[in-house]
């Protein structure tokens, strides 16, 4: 049909047009960011991308670093390792000297690898990745690399952080975590802790689930029950946590939700009223800890976020963090150039948004931070996604507190 | 024997939702050869109606309303797209419905945001039913097995015992003559395909506040469908329930079970060491994989029995 085909004729001139990159000044450094921004995983790669817009544009505002401005370029790696690669060789061919990735373990990993090779074998094009949230405790131990900082907790520290939250007079918990890369990091850890810190505490149930792949948590449900358990201790997130506690409060199960990632965009607004007082989760930033450290500084920041037509909390600190000690560490080497940069950032000290001291350790370049264990609870100022519900602070792990030692060995350029 | 009976009830009513969801997809499929992979997506496009009519309206409005602007979806799709595609054979439907599955997981993305959305279950039906060896049984999950129970007699009554039904089965395996005796058998072609679509769109109003409304909810419940389809067989209703309900019991019952390969064979005496893929095979509780079962199943089937469990014609 001719009417169809000139249809189709112009979707293709037009995605051609749209395919080149917009030509800006050429002195602005170039920030890659790659993420999933389709497929099911998609919210967060959108929300975070949103959140660096945010956070660049007063960046430059503020003068940029070495009196040029950040320019963020996006590529949409649908949380496949493949397509993240086919992105890099993208941002390498651009000679983009950073990338940033916050999404999947699985991505982190294949970009650590490919990073190092291509820095190996291209000297004079080299680039720097900044991990923002894959968040394996392996990727900064055994698969440590020179080229790869990440500006997040590893599941280590967050591991700790949320041992050292739960209550002393919890006697039985039940784990439960996704069967994949960070899942079993998760499972691993998490009893590494416990063993530690907690030797009083029985764990009645240890198990792995499909990720991403179960319908029906009724039986998981029933499986807990049936354990004694009083608190279910897991990495889930997104669907996986959200369905496991609707069907905990669908069968009237009481047992508390210890959970590492609840916290995550979409996850309160899902959970709604089946989590107060029982679900707990470990976290960079909300805006009631911003008020119980009393940083008013902070809180405007995130009632700016709001305030710019964005619908979501901030959560996103430790983004924050990086593109701050970014910032610092091209302003201290005088140059973009990956190597300097590298040396710069490490053992780099920070202040943080809510004013804590975080330090990018030079054995593994892994950031150390704070974390903070919060209580979904209606008696805070902010609520979490207008739900009327918010992440309650009862417990700030500092710093200091979540430097783990690490075997990391790592190779160093000459 | 507790767990027997707990997880024999909750597998029930999973297997249950799955037949909600898998018999329009049958129906289409059986009846039409098309495969429709954008089925789940117009599930998704039901609780996505539903959470927005239900906002001005109501959960029972909702009820109503959603699954008739699905079914209106489905026969602009049969009109527009599938006609056209029909002409070039099953290959080019097959690729128009999956190329739907894109343009309807992006639009609603960009529709509703993508984020979850908070469809809640009503009010009315939010509370215990129940109490089976002290676990709760939400009225909303009786409500299920009741609306799934309803569409699968109402199906059947309409295809076996009604005039339409005798028209759309004779339009459907001999349409020259059903044409030639005056019957508008494109008309039916559209009204089996807007009927899949409906009751997907009806699946969707159920499931969307009992599980979650978000933009993956296609992606998460299309694979398990199709297992189900192409177990059960094509051409039967029935199949498809049998295989619904089997592949509920089998993913509660994996889960509960915590034995391995390994531990079947250790009466006779063998042991398991070393770190390969064998042991690690072997020593997998089946709990871990519980949700994988169903796959490993369609994949049985596909060898030994093509027809499916009550297949009617070959796929």
């Amino acid at each position: 049909m001719i009417c169809l085909r000139l249809l189709c004729f112009s979707f293709a001139i037009l995605s051609l047009l749209f395919a080149g990159r917009p030509v800006f000044a050429e002195d602005t450094i170039k920030l890659a960011y790659t993420d999933p921004f389709s497929g099911p995983f998609a919210s967060g790669g959108d929300e975070f991308l949103k959140n660096f817009q945010f956070i660049i544009a007063r960046k430059n505002a503020a003068g940029g670093a070495l009196g040029r401005k950040f320019e963020l370029v996006p590529f949409d790696d649908k949380l496949q390792p493949a397509e993240a690669l086919i992105a890099l060789k993208s941002m390498t061919d651009q000679n983009i000297p950073f990338v940033m990735h916050c999404t999947g373990s699985n991505v982190g990993a294949a970009m650590i690898d490919a990073v190092s090779k291509h820095n190996a074998r291209n000297p004079d094009n080299r680039i720097l990745y900044l991990n923002c949230g894959a968040l394996a405790t392996e990727l900064t131990n055994e698969q440590c690399d020179f080229w790869h900082f990440r500006f997040a907790g590893s599941v280590d520290m967050r591991a700790a952080a949320r041992i050292k939250a739960l209550p002393a007079d919890l006697k039985k918990v039940y784990l439960l975590n996704q069967d994949y890369l960070f899942g079993q990091s998760i499972q691993h850890d998490t009893k590494k802790w416990l063993a530690k810190l907690r030797p009083d505490i029985e764990i009645v149930g240890d198990e792995l689930m499909p990720f991403g792949k179960v319908q029906d948590f009724a039986p998981y449900v029933a499986k807990i029950k049936a354990s004694g358990a009083q608190s279910v201790v897991t990495g889930n997130y997104n669907r996986d946590l959200n369905l496991l506690i609707k069907a905990a409060n669908d069968a009237g199960l009481d047992v508390r939700f210890d959970t590492f990632l609840s916290h995550l965009i979409g996850g309160p607004t899902a959970i709604g009223a089946a989590g107060e007082n029982r679900l707990t989760s470990i976290m960079e930033f909300n805006s009631n800890i911003a008020v119980d450290l009393k940083v008013p500084a902070a809180e405007q920041f995130a009632n700016d976020w709001r305030g710019s037509g964005h619908d979501t909390d901030f959560s996103a600190l430790n983004f924050v963090t990086m593109i701050d000690m970014l910032t610092d560490a091209i302003n201290k080497a005088g140059s973009t150039d990956p190597l300097k940069v590298a040396l710069a950032l490490e053992d780099m000290h920070e202040k943080d948004l809510l004013g804590q001291d975080t330090i990018m350790r030079k054995d593994d370049h892994q950031l150390l931070m704070p974390y903070y264990a919060g209580v979904f609870s209606k008696d805070v100022k902010y609520d979490a996604e207008h739900t009327g519900f918010g992440w309650k602070n009862y417990m700030t792990a500092s710093a200091a507190d979540l430097t783990l030692p690490t075997i990391c060995k790592m190779k160093r350029p000459e | 024997m507790e767990i027997v009976l707990v997880s024999l009830l909750n597998g029930l009513v999973y297997g249950m939702l799955l037949f909600m969801l898998a018999s329009g997809l049958t129906l289409i499929f059986s009846m039409m050869g098309v495969l429709n992979f954008a089925h789940a997506s117009i599930y998704m496009i039901g609780a996505y109606l539903a959470f927005t009519i239900s906002q001005f309206a109501g959960f029972f409005p909702a009820l109503i309303i959603a699954p008739i602007l699905c079914g209106l979806l489905g026969a602009g799709i049969e009109i527009w797209g599938l006609r056209r595609a029909h002409v070039n054979g099953h290959i080019a439907e097959l690729l128009f419905t999956f190329g739907l599955v894109f343009i309807i997981g992006r639009s609603v993305q960009m529709v509703w945001g993508m984020l979850p959305m908070a469809y809640r279950v009503p009010q009315l039906l939010d509370f215990p039913l129940f109490t089976f060896y002290g676990a709760h049984f939400p009225a909303y999950r009786g409500f299920m097995l009741l609306v799934s129970a309803g569409m699968l007699a109402a199906t059947w009554v309409l295809l076996k015992k009604t005039r339409v039904g005798m028209i759309i089965q004779a339009s459907l395996s001999h349409p020259q003559m059903a044409s030639a005796l005056g019957h508008n058998v494109p008309m039916v072609f559209t009204l089996v395909f807007a009927g899949g679509c409906a009751l997907a769109g009806l699946a969707g109003v159920i499931g969307g506040n009992y599980q979650t409304t978000e933009p993956g909810m296609a992606d998460a419940m299309g694979p398990i469908v199709f297992v189900v389809v192409v177990f059960g067989g094509l051409g039967s209703l029935m199949g498809c329930f049998i295989a619904s309900i089997l592949m509920g019991m089998i993913q509660t019952f994996a889960v509960v079970i915590n034995a391995s390969l390994l531990d079947v064979v250790k009466p006779l005496g063998i042991t398991l060491t070393g770190d390969n893929l064998f042991t690690e095979f072997m020593t997998v509780p089946v709990a871990r994989i519980g949700a994988l079962l169903p796959f490993v199943l369609m994949i049985l089937i596909l060898l030994f029995r093509p027809r499916g469990l009550m297949g009617t014609r070959d796929t």
